[in-house]
């Protein structure tokens, strides 16, 4: 991964800046789907030092010191990597002032970057991380324009150094959304990407001319320009947003002129070209729950679609597109499950392939030696309805097991009891 | 329908009683009389075979569960639930070892056949917003039966579901209450005996329609002058309609459809369904209510519900929520994952609904987490009872609950077979029937409706493809 560099960097930023990572911990006596080489390992030890993995194994002796949590009868997985939220620039969804996400202006398109925006106190994030929800991709919405931006991937702790690698994604939007931004017809939205590309591509072979201004027009401004050459070198993954059958393959048919990496969300009718997105080694993002053709682009959605595309070698990540609760990918997962797929895969699509899919997995997605710690230990399987996270390291950091919403729970469960209290609720505890 | 009957003759008198001078005339009793429905069901249960499920776990709907217990479906209704029941000769056996029952899915609050899939403008009949009080326009009106929503709903276990407007309106039309059955009319999915209801909307969506374009209202305050000025018209309307029954002298006064739906609300035959989500919103309604002598069934989404159980039990009013559902706008900013629980537990009825054409599809889910959730947050309740918010409460709050919402015999034959627990993630419904009718089958594509919008698209199976 030839992006690594970046990513090592920003990584040794964070844990210079986050407080408190010198804690040792040892989860003990679960069964631990490492994800990686060592499969499953029963009554297993994870060993969490300085925010990373130090051991996973049977029969771990565990380190003086160490805190130690007991998951005897539970069960223990990375955290749920989130391939496609708005942590940090969503707080209210019809509140503008809060909304951060996407561009409505057309001075600058693909060089916009919410991560300039983020706000890493957002109440969306405590909500989500007890639950499980340790990272997430930050990606531009589709705002005005085709491009809509690139994104970034952030871990959902710390208020210093949580921008774990910046960018990480350049963000398209072909398909009925597309064509609307385009001038109203799909040809249209081709034409724009196709402009956007090879100018990209003319301005990067030829700067020091274009710096004298001795090269011809763009289409695009100088900052766009240069905020496309990641994608055209391959070092970041293009996510575009595309339903129907025919707008992947011309998505697939794009990401082969330019040699893009291309990522496919939404996805509703990708089963149908399963086998082209497989031979193309292209993943795909989708929400495994979508079986109405609430669009003329997604006719063909279907439970099985995850199911399908997994058995035809195709990597497949679960979104939710719905941050306020991130966390209900896991029951996502599992319908996905009774429709077809296998459990473990489910596990995969929340953890590791979003991991995989941003090229982080050298990092993160899998409980071994060396990555970063981000573990959730679960009072029983992750995937069903009445299984709760009892503890969520992220980086090695034990999170706070309560949000602003368990707060306005337990200040107003006194009341739904006999005797309630004689103050109003506004009043601190008695 | 004697719940029903009772609520209007409680309401009329209270009216009465109650009534500014204009209605001393009034006749002290009887509801006024308007026209019957001019759209009347024509519903006919699909053809049924005595059943009887064996050896399964059965959620009564009443807040009882019977462990390897059977149920019997005869002539359309529900004939006996226990344990070693008798099958006569004739009667179709299912062998449910390992499998739960329940009653049939009611969803309280849908937009199915209103806003449909696809969702494009064209089909999209939900909300009539050229008129903060829309009280004359039916949903049934509106109703797509060929919405594909209504057959993926169905093999959700959902047997019974009422279409509403949408709520940019303060009063937004009639809403319709339908069996869950496929139908190239509406008509033949309406539910018969069922009451209509009202769908009135607080807060932020009328306000934002209508104060956008500089109308009327534009603030929580202009929305609550809009409903009492409604409610004002309507009281007098109908005294109007009451003084000429009295003596039937002289032409009958011009039937206006607008004050006809809301004197219906005024003399207990239509059930108010409100969109509030906010708690001193909440509190608030409920004073307009007691100002002009109607009931308000149910408070739906219900964000803050969990604030005021005990307003809610004191006015017998329900509440329909999501499961987990908040922050998608300012009154939904303190939604919490335990407000059914927590209003259950605070005594008032509370029960889980959709708004959604995807969430309909897995409301025993939904009912699972916000079970888990309570239960998590240390309240104590039963799965059984928990069964009660996606079955008997909304029956109870859409008046329904003599006919169906719980396995009890003479009741309707609306019930559900689960591959296993419900509250499972991985459950299925296996088998729903509709009035003892096998509507779907998951076995047997046979018993597995398809819209006419499907026919010759790829649809489910992409077997073409």
């Amino acid at each position: 991964m030839n992006r690594n560099y970046i990513y090592i960097g920003m990584t040794l930023a964070a844990l210079a800046a986050a407080p408190a990572l010198a804690d040792t911990v040892a989860i003990t006596g679960g069964t631990v789907y490492t994800l990686g080489q060592a499969g499953k390992i029963e009554h297993g030890t994870v060993i969490i030092k300085d925010g990373k993995i130090t051991a996973v194994g049977a029969n771990l002796a565990v380190p003086q010191g160490a805190r130690v949590v007991d998951a005897t009868g539970k069960l223990v997985t990375p955290g749920i990597f989130d391939p496609n939220g708005a942590f940090g620039v969503d707080e209210v969804d019809q509140v503008a002032e809060t909304q951060d996400g996407q561009l409505t202006s057309t001075r600058y398109s693909a060089a916009f970057d919410p991560t300039d925006g983020i706000n890493p106190r957002s109440m969306l994030i405590p909500i989500n991380r007890y639950e499980g929800v340790t990272r997430s991709v930050v990606g531009a919405g589709s705002g005005s324009s085709v491009i809509g931006g690139l994104g970034s991937i952030i871990s959902l702790n710390g208020v210093e150094g949580y921008v774990l690698k910046d960018p990480a994604a350049l963000f398209i939007n072909l398909g009925e959304a597309g064509k609307k931004l385009a001038g109203g017809a799909r040809g249209g939205t081709l034409l724009v990407l196709r402009e956007a590309f090879q100018d990209a591509k003319d301005f990067g072979a030829n700067r020091a001319a274009y710096d004298k201004a001795a090269r011809r027009g763009y289409s695009l401004s100088r900052l766009d320009l240069e905020a496309l050459q990641p994608a055209l070198k391959g070092t970041v993954p293009v996510v575009a947003q595309v339903d129907r059958a025919s707008d992947i393959e011309a998505a697939l048919k794009l990401a082969a002129e330019f040699k893009l990496k291309l990522v496919v969300s939404g996805g509703a009718e990708a089963w149908m070209v399963a086998d082209q997105l497989a031979k193309a080694q292209v993943p795909v993002i989708l929400n495994p729950t979508r079986d109405l053709p609430e669009a003329f682009e997604s006719l063909g959605a279907t439970l099985d679609d995850a199911a399908r595309l997994q058995k035809a070698g195709v990597l497949v990540a679960f979104e939710t597109y719905d941050s306020h609760k991130s966390w209900n990918v896991k029951q996502m997962a599992g319908i996905a499950v009774s429709n077809g797929l296998p459990w473990l895969e489910a596990i995969k699509a929340i953890t590791l392939n979003p991991a995989r899919i941003y090229g982080m997995d050298k990092s993160v997605g899998t409980l071994e030696a060396g990555k970063d710690a981000d573990v959730v230990v679960w009072s029983g399987d992750p995937l069903e309805l009445t299984t709760f996270a009892d503890a969520v390291f992220i980086r090695g950091q034990a999170v706070p097991m309560s949000s602003r919403q368990t707060e306005l729970r337990d200040r107003y469960m006194p009341y739904v009891k006999p005797n309630p209290p004689a103050l109003p609720p506004a009043y601190p505890a008695q | 329908m004697s719940s029903r009957s009772f609520l209007a003759a409680a309401l009329s008198a209270a009216v009465i009683a109650l009534a500014a001078p204009a209605f001393a005339d009034a006749p002290a009793d009887a509801p006024t009389e308007f026209p019957p429905d001019p759209f009347p069901s024509t519903y006919h249960p699909l053809p049924s075979v005595p059943t009887l499920i064996r050896h399964v776990t059965i959620y009564t709907g009443t807040g009882a569960e019977i462990d390897d217990g059977d149920v019997l479906l005869k002539d359309g209704k529900v004939a006996g639930v226990g344990k070693d029941l008798k099958a006569d000769a004739g009667v179709l056996v299912i062998d449910g070892t390992g499998k739960f029952v329940t009653p049939g899915i009611i969803d309280i609050h849908s937009h199915l056949g209103v806003y449909p899939s696809p969702g494009v403008d064209a089909l999209s009949d939900g909300n009539e917003l050229t008129n903060p009080n829309t009280a004359q326009v039916r949903a049934e009106n509106s109703v797509w039966p060929q919405d594909p929503g209504f057959n993926t709903a169905r093999a959700g276990g959902v047997t019974t579901l009422e279409i509403l407007p949408g709520s940019g309106n303060l009063i937004g039309g009639r809403s319709v209450v339908l069996k869950n059955v496929p139908s190239v009319t509406t008509e033949g999915m309406k539910f018969p005996d069922a009451p209509y209801g009202l769908k009135m909307a607080c807060g932020e969506n009328p306000k934002r329609v209508y104060g956008s374009h500089g109308q009327f209202p534009s603030t929580l305050m202009g929305d609550v002058a809009g409903y009492r000025q409604a409610w004002a018209d309507a009281q007098a309307y109908d005294a109007q309609w009451k003084s000429w029954e009295k003596t039937k002298s002289g032409p009958a006064p011009a039937r206006d459809l607008r004050m006809e739906t809301l004197a219906e609300v005024l003399n207990g035959r239509v059930r108010v369904q409100m969109h509030c989500y906010r708690a001193n919103e909440m509190a608030t309604m409920l004073d307009v209510a007691k100002e002009f002598h109607y009931h308000i069934a149910a408070f739906h989404h219900a964000i803050e519900a969990y604030k005021i159980p005990a307003l809610l039990a004191a006015s017998g009013t329900c509440a329909a929520m999501w499961a987990d559902w908040w922050g998608f706008k300012m009154e939904g900013w303190d939604g919490i994952r335990e407000n059914i629980p927590m209003v259950d537990a605070g005594g008032a009825c509370a029960m889980i609904h959709s708004d959604d054409q995807n969430g309909i599809q897995r409301l025993n889910q939904e009912t699972a987490k916000a079970w888990a959730a309570g239960n998590h947050a240390g309240l104590n309740i039963s799965e059984a009872r928990a069964v009660m918010w996606m079955t008997l409460n909304p029956a109870k709050a859409l008046g329904i609950d003599s006919m169906t919402g719980s396995l009890e015999s003479g009741k309707n034959g609306d019930v559900v077979l689960w591959s296993a627990n419900p509250f499972s993630v991985y459950a299925k419904a296996e088998k729903v029937f509709v009035d003892g009718a096998l509507v779907y089958d998951r076995a047997d594509p046979k018993h597995q409706a398809e819209s006419d919008f499907q026919v010759g698209m790829m649809g489910q199976s992409g077997g073409a493809l």
